[in-house]
């Protein structure tokens, strides 16, 4: 798991921010809460109480405006998590062809229910409601990137390419 | 036999993901068109001519949409591009603006132009953040080229046009949550009127349209709205992309001419293929989750015994009683070894999952009647909860802000009206239903004709 200690944005994602507040009309800044809990994720690995607080910070809104949007849009995961999040899609068109299957064999393989974390700190299993990804189905997300028509052999693969993935940081 | 393609006809092609292929294909004429040789209410006359009607789902006519644009004031004008893209079994906007973004940039600036608008967002799911980053270098190709910005192609308009992601809520789909959302806050759908054409980005008159619906408006402004009306059948003119998932051969996302028969769309190579394994096709959802469910025996013939057509009137056709709707597009097949109680309930639980929880109705009804629909899957149903769930659907149903609680009952209405002796399996034979699915059932017997 990622430490939250030191929630700062890099001089870099500084000027991101800036770029990004700059699409809003002057007072509108409030606006860029989204796009910003986004590059927050990326860079603290989730949304705690303390990176809600920067958000607000740098917005120069209220700590509660933050806290209400970041607890109601699910993409932002307000507690800790692995450092790869398996998001798997369970809605109809995907049940319709096995997404069931796929978050057993996850389970299974991984040795943890949906909602928790390896206690290596790898993994994360998470069932998401539908991804627009129903024609290629089943499916699930790992961070930006989509991974669709999954078979349990793709799935093996995939796990050892993040398991390698990690080593090489 | 090759049918006319508006918004896939170069999709296929590599290059057509950059500026320069996609002017080599014949891209940005609308923009130079528009800009240089119309005023914009001709550009809106074109749109009205043309019969477009909003692809998000709910089909209303564009041109019309547009002239509600308030312009007694001196308030900024919004165009808001709704990719939001949520509705379970759909994803076609998915694939316009990955392969040909350039195309929406191209929609985005005729339309903001008509309307006169002088910023413009497209609101995308964030789920979809590969896509914006794709999106996001289409704009910037197209600032450096001056398709955008200060004085686009030496004319005196101006437009920014910017990308601005979701954070993962099915109801920010709705036009007055996308708003909130775009504000920065809860996606909580607003009470109108004010309509956003009026009242709605930062209170000033704003349009939100589907990111499909403007994919369609170089073609108008090109081709002319006549033309466009040529396409299609009756009042559904034109072209509707259809994303094809369940159990099908070849699902993916088809641009069909409004008016091809069901059953062709179903079973042609062309599209579909038919029902994978050769199986029996036991109950299709034309539209998006949240159109109403239709038995094998309602799916390729309407009631009247007519062929069903991939139209918004024919798909219609017989009301919720024997009909659907054509919706968003997101096509759900469902072969015979298919549970509609247990997809039924999922169905619930992504309306429960999804509900912003302004109103009881929805946020207390969508919970029930997974609880409810969860019991009848799990085998622990009474006889009476079916009755139960029609009458909570029947409580949710119009007696919310917005049209998501109509979203929520619509599925779980037409599962019973369709498939009640499904449910009543479910109930009867709780041990069996745990182990099998019920199989065809009474959806393909054929339907009592009754005569008033």
């Amino acid at each position: 798991m990622i430490e939250t200690q030191n929630i700062t944005f890099s001089p870099e994602r500084l000027a991101q921010v800036q770029t990004l507040l700059k699409r809003y009309p002057e007072g509108k800044q409030k606006s860029a809460i989204l796009p910003i809990l986004h590059l927050a994720q990326k860079d603290f690995g989730w949304i705690s109480v303390e990176v809600m607080d920067y958000v607000a910070g740098l917005l120069d809104i209220q700590h509660i405006e933050v806290y209400e949007v970041a607890t109601f849009y699910t993409m932002f995961h307000v507690h800790p998590v692995g450092r790869n999040v398996l998001e798997v899609c369970r809605t109809g068109p995907c049940m319709l062809v096995g997404s069931d299957n796929i978050v057993k064999y996850l389970e299974q393989k991984l040795n943890i229910q949906d909602g928790e974390t390896t206690p290596d700190g790898m993994f994360t299993i998470k069932t998401v409601e539908c991804l627009g990804a129903c024609g290629y189905a089943p499916m699930m997300q790992v961070g930006e990137k989509y991974h669709e028509f999954l078979t349990e052999e793709k799935i093996d693969q995939l796990l050892e390419a993040f398991r390698q993935n990690a080593t090489q940081l | 036999m090759s049918r006319l393609k508006i918004l896939t006809e170069h999709i296929h092609k590599p290059e057509i993901t950059g500026i320069e292929g996609y002017i080599k294909n014949g891209g940005y004429r609308a923009v130079e068109k528009a800009l240089k040789k119309m005023q914009p209410d001709e550009v809106t006359e074109e749109v009205k001519k043309s019969g477009l009607r909003g692809r998000g789902g709910a089909g209303f006519p564009t041109g019309m949409k547009w002239s509600f644009i308030f312009k007694g004031s001196d308030k900024p004008r919004y165009l808001l591009c709704n990719a939001d893209e949520s509705e379970p079994g759909t994803f076609k906007d998915r694939l316009l603006m990955e392969k040909i973004p350039h195309l929406l940039v191209e929609g985005m600036i005729a339309s903001s132009f008509a309307l006169g608008v002088r910023t413009a967002y497209i609101y995308i799911r964030g789920e979809y953040m590969y896509i914006l980053h794709i999106l996001q270098q289409a704009i910037d190709e197209a600032y450096a080229k001056g398709y955008l910005g200060e004085n686009i192609l030496g004319t005196s308009y101006s437009l920014d046009l910017h990308v601005h992601p979701g954070g993962g809520a099915y109801i920010c789909g709705e036009e007055t949550a996308l708003i909130e959302s775009l504000e920065g806050k809860r996606g909580n759908p607003r009470i109108k009127p004010p309509f956003p054409a009026v009242e709605g980005l930062w209170g000033c008159p704003t349009i939100v349209n589907n990111v499909e619906t403007i994919c369609k408006v170089p073609f108008i402004i090109n081709e002319g709205g006549e033309a466009y009306a040529k396409i299609g059948i009756g009042a559904s003119t034109g072209t509707k992309l259809i994303s094809a998932c369940g159990n099908i051969n070849k699902p993916g996302v088809y641009e069909i001419e409004l008016g091809v028969p069901v059953e062709e769309f179903i079973y042609s190579d062309e599209y579909c293929g038919g029902i994978k394994g050769g199986k029996q096709l036991k109950a299709l959802v034309p539209g998006g989750s949240s159109v109403p469910i239709l038995p094998n025996r309602l799916i390729t013939t309407t009631a009247k015994g007519e062929p069903r057509l991939m139209s918004y009137e024919s798909l219609a056709d017989g009301g919720f009683a024997t009909g659907s709707m054509l919706g968003s597009g997101g096509f759900i097949v469902f072969d015979e070894d298919q549970c509609v109680v247990r997809n039924t309930w999922n169905f619930s639980r992504f309306y429960h999952h999804e509900s912003c929880g302004q109103c009881s109705p929805c946020r207390e009804g969508t919970g029930w009647m997974e609880k409810i629909l969860h019991r009848l899957e799990h085998g622990h149903g009474r006889m009476e909860d079916i009755d139960l769930l029609w009458d909570v659907q029947r409580k949710i149903e119009g007696n919310t802000i917005c049209p998501f609680g109509d979203a929520s009952a619509w599925p779980v209405a037409a599962a019973i009206r369709h498939f009640r002796d499904e449910f009543e399996w479910h109930v009867l034979q709780p041990q069996e239903a745990t182990r099998r699915n019920y199989g065809m059932g009474r959806s393909a017997e054929p339907i009592e004709q009754v005569t008033a």
